[in-house]
């Protein structure tokens, strides 16, 4: 890595880059689809709240099968293969090689993608598994799982492959994702999404220890391993108080796996204790991973010509305020009030499209000119997405959260249900605004992927036709 | 973290310590989990669903049910209720005035503002919940105060909370409940009720019917979806359907039409009527009423 280069500049592209080009253009390409899809089919399913006999007659996109739907298709559809996207470039220039198994990582993007159309078509159909961030039923998860492999293999590959052995602060938290996530989500497939399912409650646990160590660890893993590669490139600077970042990870991967389980669910009491304590402790990570980018970002004179060092700054703060959140969802005094309600709910979404979603699509301005060689078809789209992203979360998951407590107090206090219901379905009203402003700025970045590769490969058309078309020179005919 | 090894050695050993903990150690400790017996009883807890029942809870999955409903009561504490059954020779105004002196005792000194709300416009109806105190030895006092002067009560252990006094259980939910459910739909949003004993509050199949065809007909401020794909409205044909739904209004289906449940309504029916935790158990105590009589 190369802090002093400037993040602005484009020309041109190096072999490197161009070596990534055709996965990352697959990751990306489908993942802004999934990503447009996901928040439509959210919308569609919260018209049930807005108009509860829409869908009366429609068995697939009643709210339980839609809800599940479009939640996956944002964590599956876009936010994995988009972080493996800018994971597997972010290792070949760290590296200083280029992409090693560049087929394999095609192959791989299709069968992710693949993968997410089974599962979503799956439980539209009511073939959803039942287990929450689980949804999809085995025939997707094996796609998804092949493809997953397939670019851990890539991307360990390039890793071995690289000229400078020392390894930066973004290695270890994308590495460490690497394993993470093949290891969770065989073992969540493996128990509960197979013909012997444990018993009872085990279920729920294991259940538990799955979405936890997917929507808290991995993509903080990713979001700040990836974070921590652009940050120092915008700061212009190398990444201050590498020692806090490293006591971050370890303290990341240590604490975190054990959170996420309910203070109330009904299982043996040491679980919940267990996480509560472990939850708490999560606090230090969020707090040095706070210290070391406002330590980097501080006094660096930052260009905020485009719009990635804004997309990645909003990040982190949501990466702060998300983790907040999560933490106070265990501590007992505070989950009495609000387990069960739109907290939890908001809490997730705020961790998917506020923190990981806008440093990824940071990451993906940040790469596509570079990996095409080219500048956006439409740059002044990046700056308007930034507003619709931002504008759109916060409408979206503020709103929840005010909602989600008053729900809770009225929940915990003894009032009857329907005032809850009635208070909390006021304030989901309000936060679909949120979503139709967020679809928005997905179709702006999905116009800008999808415009750029057409060019690409008219381009490549263009130079086929040409070379099927030149005249034959002699010598070539002789020899 | 020099090398690429440390990292890995790092993660394996996190997240290897969290599989320990949260898949292996519970599947050893529930895996083994049977049927208990009920405390202070011979029968068994839980018992297996019927056949169309645990075909019901394969629709309630793959609607996603879930989504809006727990099935999962919390509780906040444990209290012990003193209920008056007979006053014996007493008249309710004596009685009263006994009670009342009985606040001189250290023991129940406290609970003397409670009491005095409790008999204010009580005209002698029983049985009569007299106290609940959270403390079993106060409860025993006043009961043995009761006794000496010839009234009968009885004091019975009762599950606290707001959960409870919504009526949506009597103990709150233990791993015992979901021993046979497959997969476990635990829940973790109440859009609507929670239904971890909807089975002893709707009794009836035809009326749990009714609310998932149009729940408004039922309660009239539901926010519940109708589910009206899980049903057919055909002509009637030679006789009436006898599992047609009686609708009435704005719900009925135009003359001549009759809205019969299908199969998969009919199993989830089933499954709804058979959501109940209502049995005692060691880890989650109360006293029955009916045992208590």
């Amino acid at each position: 890595m190369n802090p002093t280069e400037n993040p602005t500049s484009i020309g041109g592209t190096n072999a490197n880059d161009a070596s990534c080009r055709v996965p990352l253009l697959a990751l990306f390409g489908g993942a802004a689809l999934w990503l447009v899809a996901g928040l439509a089919l959210g919308i569609v399913a919260v018209m049930t709240f807005h108009k509860p006999d829409m869908f009366a007659d429609c068995a697939f996109l009643t709210y339980g099968r839609a809800q599940a739907a479009a939640n996956d298709l944002l964590l599956y559809g876009f936010v994995i293969p988009a972080a493996l996207g800018v994971m597997l470039w972010i290792f070949s220039r760290l590296s200083q090689a280029p992409l090693a198994l560049p087929l394999a990582a095609v192959a791989a993007a299709h069968l992710w993608h693949l993968g997410v159309l089974v599962g979503t078509i799956s439980i539209l159909l009511g073939d959803s598994t039942g287990h929450p961030w689980l949804e999809y039923p085995r025939a997707a998860a094996v796609l998804l799982f092949a493809g997953f492999m397939l670019i851990a293999v890539t991307a360990a590959a390039t890793f071995g492959f690289r000229s400078q052995r020392e390894l930066l602060p973004a290695h270890w938290f994308l590495f460490a994702a690497l394993l993470v996530f093949p290891w969770i989500y065989s073992t969540a497939n493996l128990f509960l999404v197979s013909n012997h399912m444990p018993r009872g409650v085990v279920q729920a646990i294991i259940g538990w220890w799955f979405a936890n160590n997917l929507l808290f660890v991995w993509l903080s893993l990713v979001g700040v391993g990836i974070a921590f590669y652009f940050i120092p490139k915008l700061a212009g600077k190398p990444l201050a108080q590498t020692g806090y970042a490293l006591f971050a990870f370890l303290t990341l991967i240590f604490f975190g796996t054990w959170s996420g389980i309910p203070t109330n669910a009904p299982v043996p009491a040491w679980l919940p204790v267990l996480s509560s304590v472990a939850s708490a402790l999560v606090l230090v990570p969020i707090v040095a991973i706070l210290i070391v980018t406002l330590k980097t970002l501080c006094g660096a004179n930052i260009v905020c010509q485009n719009d990635i060092s804004c997309f990645i700054k909003f990040g982190m703060a949501s990466f702060v305020a998300s983790g907040l959140l999560y933490v106070s969802q265990f501590c007992p005094q505070y989950s009495r009030v609000l387990d069960f309600t739109w907290f939890g709910v908001a809490e997730s979404q705020f961790q998917l499209l506020g923190f990981v979603s806008m440093i990824l699509f940071g990451a993906i301005y940040y790469i596509l000119p570079r990996l095409m060689g080219t500048a956006l078809p439409f740059p002044k789209f990046a700056t308007l997405h930034f507003w619709f992203a931002m504008a759109g979360v916060l409408l979206f998951v503020v709103p929840l959260f005010i909602g989600g407590m008053k729900q809770g107090h009225l929940l915990a206090n003894g009032a009857p249900f329907a005032e809850s219901s009635a208070v909390a379905l006021k304030f989901l009203r309000i936060s679909t605004t949120g979503q139709l402003i967020m679809l928005l700025g997905a179709l702006l970045l999905t116009l800008n992927i999808l415009v750029m590769t057409l060019k690409w490969k008219l381009g490549l058309a263009k130079a086929l036709f040409a070379a099927v078309t030149a005249p034959l020179e002699t010598s070539e005919v002789k020899s | 973290m020099k090398t690429g090894v440390s990292v890995f050695i790092a993660a394996f050993a996190a997240l290897g310590a969290s599989w320990c903990g949260f898949v292996l150690a519970p599947s050893l400790q529930l895996g083994g989990a049977g049927q208990q017996t009920v405390l202070n009883g011979s029968d068994t807890y839980p018992i297996q669903r019927t056949g169309d029942a645990t075909l019901g809870a394969q629709v309630y999955r793959a609607n996603g049910c879930v989504a809006c409903h727990t099935e999962q009561v919390r509780q906040t504490g444990v209290a012990c209720e003193v209920t008056l059954t007979s006053l014996g020779v007493h008249k309710p105004a004596d009685f009263v005035d006994y009670v009342r002196s009985l606040s001189v005792l250290p023991k129940l000194a406290p609970y003397t503002n409670a009491l005095n709300a409790s008999l204010k416009d009580w005209t002698g109806e029983l049985p009569k919940t007299l106290m609940t105190s959270s403390d079993k030895e106060i409860a025993t006092e006043m009961a043995d105060r009761l006794k000496a002067i010839g009234i009968k009560s009885e004091t019975r252990i009762v599950a606290t909370g707001a959960d409870i006094a919504r009526g949506w259980g009597l103990r709150q939910s233990v791993a015992a409940d979901y021993l046979y459910d497959q997969p476990v739909q635990l829940g973790s949003l109440r859009a609507g009720p929670d239904l971890a004993n909807i089975g002893t509050r709707v009794l009836d199949a035809k009326l749990q019917l009714q609310h998932l065809y149009a729940p408004k007909s039922v309660l009239k401020d539901s926010t519940m979806p109708p589910f009206r794909y899980l049903f057919e409205v055909r002509k009637i044909g030679s006789a009436p359907s006898p599992d047609a739904l009686t609708l009435t209004g704005e719900f009925a289906p135009p003359a001549g039409f009759e809205v019969v449940p299908t199969t998969d309504a009919k199993h989830l029916a089933a499954y709804l009527l058979s959501l109940k935790s209502d049995a005692p158990l060691y880890e989650a105590p109360f006293t029955p009423v009916t045992a208590a009589k």
